[in-house]
C-alpha cells in the first residue's frame, strides 16, 4: 500500500515502503501499515521518522513493533527515530480492507466496522465465523488470549475464534 | 487553556491521581491472574489488568512530562510512599470472592466509561483526549463485561445471589469518593480539561441501577461514605499492595529490565 498523506520525496516513499512491511509480531499475517498503526514517514535531514500509534494501551507488543520499524528503516539504509503518536487514538476502523482480509482469511474475525461496542450494557455484535462465515456465532469471553482479541465459537461448523476486538 | 500557570500544577496532580487509580486497581485485578475461577475468567481478569496498567502507564509518563523534573513514570509509579498515593479507597479494597472483584470492577468501570467519553470529547488536552480515546472503548468492555456478571451472580444461585450481596454490602460505601474531586480535579474541570466528576453521578447510577435491577439486587443507602483516599489517607491494604508492587525497585534501586 502507499503512504496515505501524500509525501512527495522519493526517500519518503522508499522509507515507507520499508517500515509498512514490517509484519505485526503478534498477528503476522498483516504489516503495521494495514493495521493502520503506521501513521505516516517523514524523511528530514536524512533521518527517517516514522510516526506510529499504539493499539490497545495495555498492549505489550508496541514497543516490538516500534523496534522493529527502527529495524526496517535502519536496513534500508537511513538513520531512523519512532515517534509515538497518542491522539487521535488508534481505532479498529484504520484496518484497512486488505488488513481485514487477511484476518480472516488467518483465521481471525475481523472488527465490525462501527459496531456497538463502544457501549451497549447488556449488547450484542453479530460476528460472522472467520471459517465458515455463518452468523450463527457465540461469545464466549470478551477477553482473548491476546489485549486485542475476544473469545467466539460458531455453532454451525463447531470452531473455536478470534475476534478482533472492536476499539 | 486559560490560566496555565495554575493548571500546569493542578493538571500534574489531577493526572497522577488518575494513574494512581488507574495502577492500583490495575494490580489488584493481576492478583487474580492463575486464579480464577475458571480459565476464561483468568484470561478476562488479566486481560482488564493489563488494560488499567496500560492506561496508567500512558498517564504516568504524561504526568512526568508535565512534571519536566527528571523524574520518569517509573519513579512516580514505584518511588512514592503510601501517603503520596492518591487513588480512591474503592480500587485499594482487597479481591475478595470472586463477587466483590467484578462488583469493584462494575463500580469502577461504570465512573471511567463516561468520565473518559467527557474527556475524549470536550478536553482542551489533546494528550488527554487521546488516551481518553482509547481507554473510553476499552472499558466499555469491562463495563460489560462486569455488568453481565453481576446479573449473573445476582440473578443466579442462592449461594452466588448472597455472596454479590455480600459484597454490595462490603463496597456500596466506598463509592462516593469517585464523586468527590480534589482541588486539582477541581481546577482542571474549570478549565475544560476534565470533566466535573459530580455531573457524572447520574449516568453512574442509572448504569448501576440498571444493572442491579436486571440482577435483583437492592440498591442500597449509604449513610457513611468511607473517603480519604484523595488525601494519601488510605485503608491498612494500601501498605501490603505497595510492599508487593515496589518490592523490585527498593530492593535493587534503578533497577532496569
Amino acid at each position: 500500500m502507499t503512504q496515505p498523506a501524500a509525501n512527495h520525496s522519493l526517500a519518503a516513499e522508499r522509507a515507507w515502503d520499508a517500515a509498512s512491511a514490517v509484519p505485526d509480531p503478534e498477528i503476522p499475517c498483516v504489516t503495521v501499515a494495514e493495521l493502520g498503526i503506521l501513521r505516516k514517514v517523514v524523511v528530514e535531514n536524512g533521518v527517517a521518522v516514522a510516526y506510529v500509534t499504539p493499539t490497545y494501551s495495555g498492549c505489550p507488543a508496541v514497543l516490538a513493533i516500534e523496534l522493529a520499524i527502527e529495524a526496517a528503516l535502519l536496513d534500508a539504509g537511513f538513520e531512523a527515530r519512532i515517534e509515538r503518536v497518542m491522539s487521535p487514538a488508534w481505532t479498529t476502523d484504520w484496518i484497512t480492507p486488505e488488513g481485514c482480509e487477511k484476518l480472516r482469511a488467518y483465521g481471525i474475525a475481523p472488527p465490525v466496522k462501527g459496531s456497538n461496542s463502544k457501549m451497549a450494557l447488556f449488547g450484542e455484535t453479530v460476528v460472522n465465523c472467520p471459517r465458515c462465515g455463518s452468523s450463527d456465532t457465540q461469545k464466549i469471553s470478551e477477553f482473548g488470549s491476546t489485549a486485542c482479541k475476544a473469545h467466539y465459537t460458531c455453532r454451525r461448523c463447531a470452531e473455536p475464534f478470534d475476534y478482533f476486538k472492536c476499539i | 487553556m486559560t490560566g496555565v500557570a495554575i493548571v500546569h500544577s493542578h493538571l500534574f496532580e489531577a493526572v497522577l491521581q488518575l494513574a494512581d487509580d488507574h495502577l492500583i486497581l490495575g494490580h489488584r485485578v493481576s492478583e487474580w491472574c492463575g486464579h480464577a475461577p475458571m480459565l476464561e475468567e483468568d484470561l478476562g481478569l488479566a486481560n482488564m489488568a493489563l488494560d488499567l496498567l496500560g492506561q496508567s502507564r500512558a498517564l504516568y509518563a504524561y504526568a512526568a512530562e508535565i512534571e519536566d523534573a527528571g523524574r520518569s513514570e517509573d519513579d512516580l509509579a514505584f518511588l512514592r510512599v503510601e501517603r503520596q498515593y492518591q487513588n480512591c479507597l474503592l480500587v485499594e479494597r482487597p479481591n475478595g470472592d470472586f463477587a466483590h472483584s467484578i462488583l469493584r470492577q462494575l463500580y469502577f468501570a461504570a465512573f471511567m466509561h463516561p468520565f473518559w467519553h467527557h474527556v475524549a470529547a470536550n478536553s482542551s488536552d489533546e494528550t488527554l483526549r487521546g488516551i481518553a480515546g482509547k481507554a473510553e472503548k476499552e472499558m466499555a468492555y469491562h463495563l460489560r463485561h462486569s455488568a453481565e456478571w453481576v446479573v449473573r451472580l445476582g440473578d443466579g444461585t442462592d449461594e452466588s445471589a448472597k455472596r454479590v450481596k455480600e459484597a454490595v454490602d462490603a463496597l456500596h460505601h466506598y463509592t462516593d469518593e469517585l464523586f468527590q474531586g480534589s482541588s486539582a480535579m477541581t481546577a482542571c474541570a474549570e478549565n475544560g480539561v476534565l470533566p466535573d466528576v459530580e455531573t457524572l453521578r447520574p449516568s453512574w447510577t442509572s448504569t448501576i441501577a440498571d444493572v442491579f435491577a436486571h440482577g435483583q439486587l437492592a440498591m442500597p443507602e449509604v449513610a457513611h461514605p468511607q473517603t480519604g483516599g484523595r488525601m494519601g489517607e488510605h485503608g491498612e491494604e494500601m501498605g501490603h499492595i505497595l510492599h508487593e508492587l515496589q518490592y523490585m525497585q527498593r530492593t535493587y534501586p534503578n533497577l532496569q529490565w
